[in-house]
């Protein structure tokens, strides 16, 4: 959830506005404002397409192209997710946004015991490249674009990304795929982590490093501030912890001998949506800009191209409540709204059952639906960056660029984000405002319609996607007959590889493409590295 | 008061689901209403959660399942008391909890299930009133 919070008068007038990163707003803004912050258009805003790109990284915004819609899809079996797929690049979706279920995420095939009770519930179940073959089976890979979210193992899904599109007659530099790779901040929130940290940065920057030299079109790693604000963080918190995730993959890749301008380029960051409309707005405005600064002026990433914040604004997840599950379809439009007054390149929407379940196919259409009436009947690609100039956005603009500023600045002082994680700083950090906030919505300081405010009695049954139990069968089987009828000879000649490399410290891409080619299983190439990096001992929080 | 024990709580995540903000928040929740809380971090198993509750001398164990799988979980966590002679171990459950599931839980020995979004004040109260 997340709006600011309002301290009223009696006759319930609204007397103060604090928003979540701390910004107080006043009841009127004008032009002393902007002389307040020292505004100037040039140093910070630039015409749109021009440095720092705080209005957009195109000259023309959604003129040019309008956004990119890749609603999260994928679950059950890989049948079911192909049927998903085609269903929803057929309603005119343009690219993929892919779920895998916790097995998968956390590198267990779906017959060990860690796996029961979880095969195919949160996404798709993937034991091999053949599950990945008949997920992908008569999707363009030269044309639709695939957002793969997993992290521990992304590296395992890159590769496996690839030889599927090689087994279908497509070349490795015609894909497009875009692993989510993100690990620490998995180790903030969402907790999809398996290997301790400094094996997991390698593991990322490995997938970046192959990425740049083999993989021209994928783009390696999805920065994701948007989970840590799931968590609990605040947005200056959200932006700033994950441009310090941002520099720690740098980092590691520049001690490779990279340049960041081979690589910057293909970053992109997912961030959310949800919370005070006008302190979003902010957010991405202020986040391009320091982004941009932040390449140039740290790294001196020269390609005006390699400075952009390119990504993923969308979800809105943690805005849905249970209660009045179709006040969901409402949020979801502002949230929506949001992301396009923000210039978002690419976008998806949480579906109003969310808070429940994942989506049914309708809920994820209206989704769909939602972004379409926002790009084609209201007027959001009219002109790029309709709020600029707005005494009031400015301002924030500038304040929310000195809240996210004064965040990086803290964790910089723990000795960095590797620092800050192992010692369980920022997960406490998240963690109390995350209590904060809901003490805030249990004595209603913060407003949410329908849970803390006109709430009523009986809530109305939402629809749910059922967890079916015959998925897991299938998929055992299937995978035991693959254990049965591959070349497990080259299967233990490409794992021995592996972990060859993996004690090496080279990079373990072109054996995980090997290993997936001989249909190495997910949980047999995570063991190989569990044996060689171990697992996280995640600190305490109490 | 007419709570004499200090109640020791568990606050566990069981399986490999990472979402663990309810986890966290219900037990900072815990702790500043006079309970000891532990929070037994992410990925444990049903066997893990036991030991630890075992170790630890707690009261209640208090699951935080967000995935759908309670009822399996909470299922295979009683049978495993029951069979360990450990059923005087309450447990509780919170998460993403259809309403048609809650009987279900009761039946086979939940102690309070807390959907998301339960009051702090509710869950401390029924905590409470278990001793």
């Amino acid at each position: 959830m997340g709006v600011a919070k309002y301290i009223k008068n009696q006759a319930d007038g609204v007397e103060k506005v604090i928003y979540q990163s701390g910004i107080e707003v006043k009841p009127s803004y004008g032009p002393k404002d902007l002389e307040a912050i020292g505004f100037d258009y040039d140093e910070d805003l630039g015409d749109p397409g021009q440095y720092p790109f705080t209005r957009s990284i195109h000259p023309l915004g959604y003129r040019s192209r309008a956004w990119t819609t890749r609603q999260y899809t994928g679950f059950g079996t890989p049948q079911d997710t192909n049927e998903r797929f085609k269903y929803m690049i057929a309603n005119g979706q343009n690219g993929l946004n892919v779920a895998f279920d916790l097995p998968t995420q956390m590198g267990y095939d779906s017959d060990s015991p860690q796996s029961e009770g979880e095969v195919g519930r949160v996404g798709m179940a993937v034991d091999s490249l053949r599950d990945f073959e008949i997920a992908f089976k008569d999707i363009q890979f030269d044309r639709i674009g695939s957002g793969l979210t997993i992290n521990a193992v992304a590296s395992i899904m890159l590769a496996m990304y690839q030889a599927t599109a090689e087994k279908y007659g497509y070349s490795k530099e015609t894909i497009s795929a875009t692993p989510q790779n993100d690990i620490l901040k998995e180790m903030i929130g969402r907790g999809a982590w398996i290997f301790p940290v400094e094996p997991s940065v390698r593991l990322v920057c490995d997938t970046i490093e192959y990425s740049v030299k083999e993989l021209p079109r994928c783009n390696p790693v999805s920065i994701c501030g948007y989970h840590i604000r799931e968590s609990g963080a605040t947005p200056s918190q959200e932006v700033g912890f994950a441009f310090e995730i941002a520099k720690t993959y740098i980092d590691n890749l520049v001690g490779r001998g990279l340049s960041p301008d081979d690589f910057v380029g293909r970053f992109s960051f997912n961030l959310n949506v949800f919370g005070n409309l006008w302190e979003q707005i902010a957010k991405f405005r202020a986040a391009r800009k320091l982004w941009a600064r932040l390449l140039k002026e740290e790294y001196g990433v020269t390609n005006r191209k390699n400075q952009f914040l390119r990504g993923l604004f969308g979800g809105g997840g943690s805005g849905l409540t249970k209660e009045q599950p179709e006040n969901n379809i409402i949020r979801g439009a502002y949230y929506g709204l949001a992301a396009a007054l923000s210039g978002a390149q690419t976008t998806a929407l949480c579906s109003f059952d969310e808070a429940f379940t994942i989506p049914t196919p309708r809920a994820a259409l209206l989704s769909l639906r939602t972004l379409e009436i926002l790009m084609e009947e209201v007027g959001l690609r009219d002109t790029v960056d309709p709020l600029a100039g707005s005494y009031f956005i400015e301002t924030i603009t500038k304040e929310m660029e000195d809240k996210i500023k004064e965040e990086m600045l803290r964790v910089q002082k723990t000795g960095g984000m590797t620092k800050a994680i192992s010692s369980g700083y920022i997960q406490r950090e998240v963690a109390m405002q995350a209590y904060d906030f809901e003490k805030s919505l249990q004595n209603g300081e913060i407003i949410k319609v329908g849970v803390n405010k006109y709430a009523e009695g009986d809530q109305p049954d939402v629809e749910l996607h059922e967890y079916d139990d015959s998925w897991v069968n299938t998929q055992i089987s299937r995978l035991k007959e693959l254990r049965r009828t591959r070349d497990n000879r080259e299967v233990n000649r490409s794992l021995k590889s592996l972990q060859k490399t993996a004690k090496s410290g080279n990079n373990v891409m072109p054996d995980l493409v090997d290993c997936c080619r001989a249909y190495a299983t997910v949980g047999e190439m995570t063991a190989v590295f569990r044996d060689v990096f171990g697992e996280w001992d995640e600190p305490c929080l109490l | 008061m007419e709570y004499k024990k200090r109640i020791r709580v568990l606050i566990a995540k069981p399986g490999l689901d990472g979402h663990d903000r309810g986890a966290k928040v219900i037990a900072l929740a815990l702790r500043d209403a006079g309970m000891e809380v532990l929070y037994s971090g992410l990925h444990q198993s049903i066997d893990q959660i036991i030991a630890t509750a075992v170790q630890e001398s707690v009261d209640v164990i208090g699951l935080s399942v967000m995935t759908g799988a309670h009822l399996s979980i909470c299922t295979r966590l009683m049978q495993t008391l029951h069979d360990k002679k450990l059923s005087d171990i309450f447990v509780v459950v919170g998460g993403v909890i259809p309403q048609n599931d809650i009987s279900k839980l009761q039946k086979i020995g939940v102690k309070g299930v807390f959907p998301g979004g339960t009051r702090f004040e509710v869950i401390v109260d029924s905590i409470r009133a278990l001793f």
